[in-house]
């Protein structure tokens, strides 16, 4: 099992990581010669080159920050929303579960193309629909307007993952234990006052993990963004311009660099996160400890 | 949560009629725009009014389409057996057998499934160039190892650990060799977690796109997120909705079909694999 996951996963890395040292094409991978840091970031002629000097990746670094701070925010409230309601008692609820999870389990490129018709700009239903409650007077172009390009994808990823959320959020609420609300209950505690000060800190553990997995699906995004808009800049995040450079403009040592910057940033992120996460899982309690990734 | 005033009753109701309305219409519009013939589809309707299955017809006709189910049923099958057979081996070694370095090797596992895609994308490329497995099943399959095996080890991993020591030194006591010990006490007590495994295992295979993308070059070799990204109609310049609808509704049935069947069993088996994790 080492063996095929260093196979995998270890070696295709290290080569990518090599790769962004090199001059390499896609066409001949075998001949190329080392160039440093060149493909970072190299001064020529008194002028700046290399990724770092490069305004599209600047771009798309900016959209990857907020596609992945709206999305799994919005993801985390929804989710938590979806749970309480599905948490409740009411007949049919083993129905309401299984449906919920539909938007889960439709494949990415699908949820991509549904989507990308229902926000047609003539034909889509989402306008005709917005136009019929008086929202808006005339068709938006959601996907080829560079101001609403970027939400529509966001919208998207909050529908299609808000289950995987509401679920992990759905095992946690199970696990409170009954009494606590009944003795609230019992001293005329509002409801909300409940979830703030009993609810949220037992789940806590739970979404702290959850939002760490979303994180790392958010900062990687790539086959939602890619069909539903392509190469635009407007959408671009780092997986789709480093695709762009490696695959598309066969540029294998410029995008093995960029890869490897991706690969930094989902690190940076998810390090400085669980830093920030550190001191409130060990005030949480010994008896969910553990629960981190 | 016993006692409801009418208000919070008819609240509680909204927000389920809301629920299933957010997660279900768009399948359901995707479903009527597949039965939507020439330029029916261009008039926006809330209802079906005739049911027209020339989409589908038109769709499997050149048999490029049904090619690509194929293709994604026999890489996703490769990748369950694998990741399954892999994966207990693994688990059982990892759950069971103290040895130095098990908590870093489980580390290690659970980092890999953190990687970008991309971030091992060329040097996944030169690796199956060089394996000769560039625009074949067998390349993809071995792909999605990637993302199938860490998750695989990680669930089978903590079932194994919850499973009570008593029984295997019983068997032990009676003489079991160690294949033994798996085939007739582990793979019967692990049915579960393998089913469940395998089922999402099945789903990752089946969904992923940028591998599938990148390592075919080939319409025959092509998985259905591929052939469904890439499917275009005799125009250039209008795309064939109807037809895309009608292919996604097809790729799609078969998995919320599945999902429903086994609800209870993905369930457990995401959240163990997320919460524990």
């Amino acid at each position: 099992m080492m063996a095929v996951l260093a196979l995998v996963a270890v070696w295709p890395l290290a080569r990518t990581i090599w790769f962004g040292f090199t001059d390499a094409s896609l066409t001949a991978p075998g001949d190329y010669g080392l160039v440093g840091f060149a493909n970072y970031l190299e001064a020529y002629d008194g002028a700046w080159y290399g990724i770092l000097a490069d305004p599209t990746w600047w771009r798309a670094l900016a959209n990857t920050l907020i596609f992945a701070a709206a999305s799994v925010t919005l993801e985390t409230v929804l989710g938590i929303a979806m749970a309480l309601v599905l948490n409740a008692d009411f007949p049919g609820r083993g129905w309401v579960r299984a449906a919920v999870l539909v938007p889960w389990a439709i494949p990415t490129v699908v949820s991509a193309k549904m989507w990308a018709w229902m926000l047609h700009d003539q034909f889509g239903i989402v306008n005709a629909g917005l136009m019929a409650l008086g929202v808006i007077d005339r068709p938006v172009a959601w996907l080829a307007d560079a101001t609403t390009a970027l939400p529509a994808v966001i919208l998207v990823d909050v529908w299609k993952t808000t289950p995987f959320v509401a679920l992990l959020m759905l095992a946690a609420l199970q696990t409170v234990p009954r009494d606590c609300y009944e003795a609230a209950r019992v001293d005329g505690i509002p409801a909300w006052k409940v979830f703030v000060f009993i609810t949220l800190p037992l789940i806590r553990p739970a979404l702290a993990v959850a939002m760490v997995f979303r994180l790392l699906d958010a900062l990687r995004v790539f086959d939602l963004v890619y069909v539903m808009t392509g190469n635009a800049e407007a959408t671009m995040t780092l997986s789709v311009h480093a695709r762009q450079q490696l695959v598309q403009f066969q540029d294998m040592g410029y995008g093995s660099a960029a890869s490897t910057l991706l690969f930094l940033v989902v690190g940076l992120v998810t390090i400085l996160w669980l830093a920030v996460l550190r001191p409130d899982r060990s005030a949480a309690g010994g008896r969910h400890g553990g629960a981190g990734a | 949560m016993t006692r409801r005033t009418p208000l919070a009753a008819i609240g509680l109701g909204l927000s389920v009629v809301l629920l299933l309305l957010w997660s279900l219409f768009p399948l359901y519009y995707a479903v009527l725009t597949s039965m939507e013939s020439g330029s029916g589809i261009f008039r926006i309707r809330w209802w079906p009014e005739a049911i027209d299955l020339g989409n589908y017809r038109a769709l499997f006709a050149t048999g490029a389409f049904g090619r690509s189910i194929l293709n994604s049923v026999l890489v996703a099958v490769l990748v369950v057996t694998a990741s399954a057979v892999l994966g207990l081996t693994a688990a059982h070694a990892l759950g069971r057998i103290r040895f130095r370095g098990r908590r870093l090797i489980l580390l290690a596992v659970l980092a890999v499934s953190m990687f970008p895609q991309v971030a091992v994308l060329s040097g996944m490329f030169t690796l199956i160039r060089g394996l000769g497995l560039y625009n074949s099943l067998w390349g993809l399959a071995l792909a999605y190892l990637l993302f199938t095996l860490p998750f695989t080890v990680w669930v089978l991993t903590t079932f194994i650990r919850e499973l009570p020591v008593e029984i295997e030194e019983a068997a032990i006591m009676d003489g079991a060799g160690p294949f033994t010990i798996l085939t007739r006490i582990f793979l019967p007590l692990m049915w579960p977690a393998i089913v469940t495994t395998g089922l999402i295992a099945f789903i990752i295979a089946w969904n992923e796109f940028l591998f599938a993308l990148t390592f075919t070059l080939t319409d025959d070799m092509r998985t259905v997120p591929v052939a469904i990204a890439l499917l275009t109609g005799g125009s250039q310049h209008e795309l064939p909705w109807g037809m895309i609808m009608a292919a996604s509704v097809t790729v799609t049935l078969p998995l919320v079909a599945l999902v429903l069947v086994f609800q209870r069993r993905l369930v457990a088996g995401l959240t163990a694999g997320a919460v524990k994790g």
